[in-house]
């Protein structure tokens, strides 16, 4: 009986390479994705201490009046983002979007320094002044 | 009046699409001659209707109708007429007139060249367009008609988003949607194909030119809008795995593994099931991406509106489509089989590890994209996935795929000799290492390994197309430069497109680890020194243009003491939606682009954070891009498409005479 014929071989070395590098992609997927999903916390979840700590995340809330400052090297920018109960400091160092305004929504990701200071490495607002995103405006309404 | 009169004429090119689709598939399905003769005339009228209704919209936007809620929108009287005419395209509505134009234009020129398919198999192609037209026609009208009024009339419309008031931004979207127009003739062939239960060479040698100019306007499309972001979003980054860019990627990704299927299909009559599935997966990912991007579930620069009415529409005419195809295939399943063998070592073996590699990488971008909305759409969280997600993917992916590039061409089909394979090509790939490695430590302060991976491969892939024009050469008699005239243009077109590749692949790899970001705080007449050059800020000043006034700083650049360019980076206020924009001050080179923009004013002094860039390499991102789809056109322009088609035409005088008899 010629279970490994020729044909039968080729077809299955074929296919056993298919399922192999399948494999190995499908765990350079999941590790990689692992690694970069970036949950989206609340200001006062922030401030409650239930987001992680050694991970990047994301923070959407509204930029608080009067708390935008810059530091002497003129470069880096702090200020407070609040979702109406509790408001997190954020600092970031860089050139910030245009549409970025007090009283705006908009979104930060990066994560938490020791103490207790978001350090954004990313701000996002989006290119329309009329648009809030919608994780916070729906954090608003449950807040207002 | 107008915009009535255009109003007229879309829901005339639905009637006029729902006639060609009925007429062509009962005629196809009752061998009915007259019914499907209806087809091309049919087309012609849809394609009549379609440009009218477009030129009545632009007509309303030149004029100034603010009246028209959809120019209203996206117009004002003080936006210069370039951009008027090219507002079209600037918001949702505008943009599916524009798609159902260019279907309208593809199907016509389906109809025009296919005078010799068989006369079946012609209708059943004409007739899917025109229902993936009445799709489009009904969504536009039922639900976004870019000719709804508006009451009362605004002394003046809101004027187009500034982000898009961009040269990039008035080619990047036709491209992108010719590119995705063009993937539904592709389906449609395949589909009739398969009503017809014949997958043969003929369907496959038909569908590889249509395949080819789809995705040559994919990649030109794609192009377009990493460009038009690198300049206009003033990052200075040229791709953000924003869901829309996936959106377009996804079917390119596809695509490409379409024309490589193809090849083998037509050449060995391999992988016919496969070719199908891809055909259908290529459509099908274009409308995902207009569902992701027209129905509201993704926020970008591009949603323009949020409107669940849409998104069910789409969402409905995509498992319509999706399910419809598939149940077609797996009803014809068995009569699909290909009894084709092939050695393990063999070019249709590469050809498959490229379809699985790129098959890899667009499944890695749609779990990527939609894992984050189908989270949030079953309430299970918010999460996003950073562009690091998809680079540790897709950079290895595409190394594999630059390795295999080489070896491919030079493969033989069927069965081929590894050893002497190895042997022809020992020098190819040494010589690349070792240049790759001499070049990298020559020019770069930081020899990384990737850096030199990358070059090695670049140079692998040129050298290896050398090597295969060479060889085809050599076959012939005569001079090099008849033998260089002999080759036909499908064999250079290959070789372009791949050393395309190469060259964006290049630009990629060297930009992403060689460039230089840095921010300052500058008062007028400071100095900073970064990436080997001076940049001096001497202030700003104000300018005023057509619609916006601005803020223009200015820095100069030199090296040791030859002046290099003055930059201009602005910060320009469009007054009408009161919207603060960036402008990039960019000085581009072959070898490097130069890159400011400006911060915000800091002090009293007149200081400004400014941020610089140094970017070697980046237009070959783009550059690779031009080689491929000058590529792909020379291979859809290839001899031997035409000459079948003449072959046949004298062979299959009845259908050609009934599908003349047709057209008149």
């Amino acid at each position: 009986m010629a279970l490994f014929n020729a044909h039968r071989k080729r077809r299955l070395i074929g296919v056993l390479t298919i399922v192999l590098s399948a494999g190995v992609a499908v765990w350079f997927g999941i590790t990689a994705f692992q690694e970069n999903i970036a949950f989206f916390f609340s200001p006062t979840e922030v401030a409650e201490g239930s987001a992680p700590t050694n991970h990047p995340f994301r923070m959407g809330g509204l930029v608080v009046p009067g708390s935008v400052e810059r530091e002497e090297d003129g470069v880096t920018v702090r200020f407070e983002l609040s979702d109406l109960v509790n408001s997190v400091a954020v600092r970031y160092q860089g050139i910030l979007p245009d549409l970025f305004r007090e009283e705006q929504g908009i979104v930060v990701q990066g994560s938490l320094d020791e103490d207790g200071t978001f350090r954004a490495r990313e701000v996002l607002a989006k290119h329309d002044e009329n648009y809030m995103p919608p994780e916070i405006s729906e954090m608003l309404e449950r807040n207002r | 009046m107008i915009p009535e009169l255009g109003n007229f004429a879309l829901v005339l090119a639905l009637g006029l699409a729902l006639i060609q689709s009925g007429f062509c598939l009962a005629g196809a399905a009752m061998r009915r001659t007259d019914w499907m003769a209806v087809g091309t005339p049919a087309t012609w009228g849809m394609l009549g209707c379609a440009a009218l209704a477009y030129a009545c919209l632009t007509y309303s936007f030149v004029a100034n109708d603010f009246s028209v809620l959809f120019v209203a929108e996206h117009s004002n009287s003080g936006l210069p007429l370039f951009y008027r005419v090219a507002g079209v395209w600037g918001g949702h509505e505008g943009s599916l007139l524009l798609w159902i134009l260019l279907l309208a234009g593809w199907t016509l020129a389906v109809a025009a060249w296919s005078g010799s398919l068989p006369l079946v198999y012609r209708a059943r192609v004409l007739g899917i367009l025109g229902l993936v037209s009445v799709g489009f026609l009904a969504f536009t009208i039922l639900t976004s008609n870019p000719f709804d009024r508006l009451f009362p009339v605004p002394a003046d419309g809101q004027d187009l988003n500034p982000l898009l008031q961009d040269p990039g931004m008035v080619i990047h979207p036709p491209m992108l949607y010719v590119g995705y127009v063009g993937m539904s003739v592709v389906f449609a062939l395949s589909i009739a194909a398969l009503m017809g239960g014949r997958l043969d060479a003929a369907w496959a040698r038909w569908s590889r030119p249509w395949t080819l100019v789809a995705w040559l306007f994919l990649a030109l499309g794609i192009a377009l809008g990493s460009w038009w972001a690198y300049k206009e979003l003033g990052w200075g980054g040229w791709w953000f795995w924003d869901p829309v860019e996936n959106a377009s990627l996804m079917p390119w990704l596809v695509a490409t593994a379409l024309i490589h299927s193809l090849a083998a299909t037509e050449k060995r009559g391999t992988f016919k099931a496969w070719t199908v599935l891809l055909a259908i997966a290529g459509f099908s990912l274009s409308l995902l991406g207009t569902f992701l991007v027209r129905s509201g579930a993704l926020t970008s620069v591009h949603a323009f509106a949020n409107d669940p009415a849409r998104g069910i529409f789409l969402l409905g005419f995509m498992v319509i489509v999706v399910g419809g195809s598939l149940a077609l295939y797996t009803m014809r399943a068995r009569q699909i089989r290909s009894d084709v063998t092939f050695a393990l070592f063999s070019r249709e073996t590469l050809l498959l590890a490229n379809n699985v590699l790129l098959m890899v990488a667009c499944a890695a971008v749609l779990i990527g994209t939609l894992y984050p909305l189908l989270l949030d759409a079953f309430g299970m969280g918010r999460i996003s996935i950073g562009p690091p997600y998809f680079n540790a993917i897709i950079a290895p992916l595409a190394l594999f795929l630059a390795a295999l590039m080489g070896l491919g061409p030079l493969t033989a089909w069927r069965q081929a000799d590894a050893v002497a394979l190895a042997r022809r090509l020992r020098f190819a790939a040494l010589g690349s290492v070792a240049l790759a490695a001499v070049v990298v430590v020559l020019l770069s302060d930081t020899a990384r390994l990737i850096v030199i991976v990358t070059v090695a491969l670049a140079l692998w892939i040129v050298l290896t197309s050398v090597m295969g024009i060479h060889g085809r050469v050599r076959l012939r008699q005569g001079s090099l430069l008849q033998g260089l005239r002999g080759i036909p243009r499908g064999f250079y077109g290959m070789h372009l497109a791949h050393v395309g590749f190469a060259v964006s692949m290049l630009g990629i790899g060297v930009v992403t680890t060689h460039e230089v970001e840095t921010f300052h705080r500058l008062s007028p007449g400071e100095t900073v020194e970064t990436a080997g050059y001076t940049w001096r800020f001497d202030g700003v000043s104000n300018v005023q243009g057509p619609n916006y006034s601005a803020v223009e700083g200015r820095v100069v650049v030199s090296r040791g003491d030859s002046p290099v360019t003055v930059l201009r980076p602005q910060k320009r206020h469009y007054p009408v939606r009161d919207e603060i924009m960036t402008q990039a001050g960019i000085n581009a080179g072959f070898g490097r682009d130069l890159f400011a923009t400006l911060g915000e004013r800091v002090g009293e002094d007149g200081a400004w954070v400014v941020r610089l860039h140094y970017k070697p390499l980046v237009r070959w991102i783009w550059l690779g891009a031009i080689f491929m789809a000058v590529g792909g056109a020379l291979a859809a322009s290839d001899r031997r498409y035409r000459l079948e088609l003449r072959q046949r035409a004298h062979a299959d005088i009845p259908s050609n005479a009934a599908a003349a008899g047709g057209g008149a």
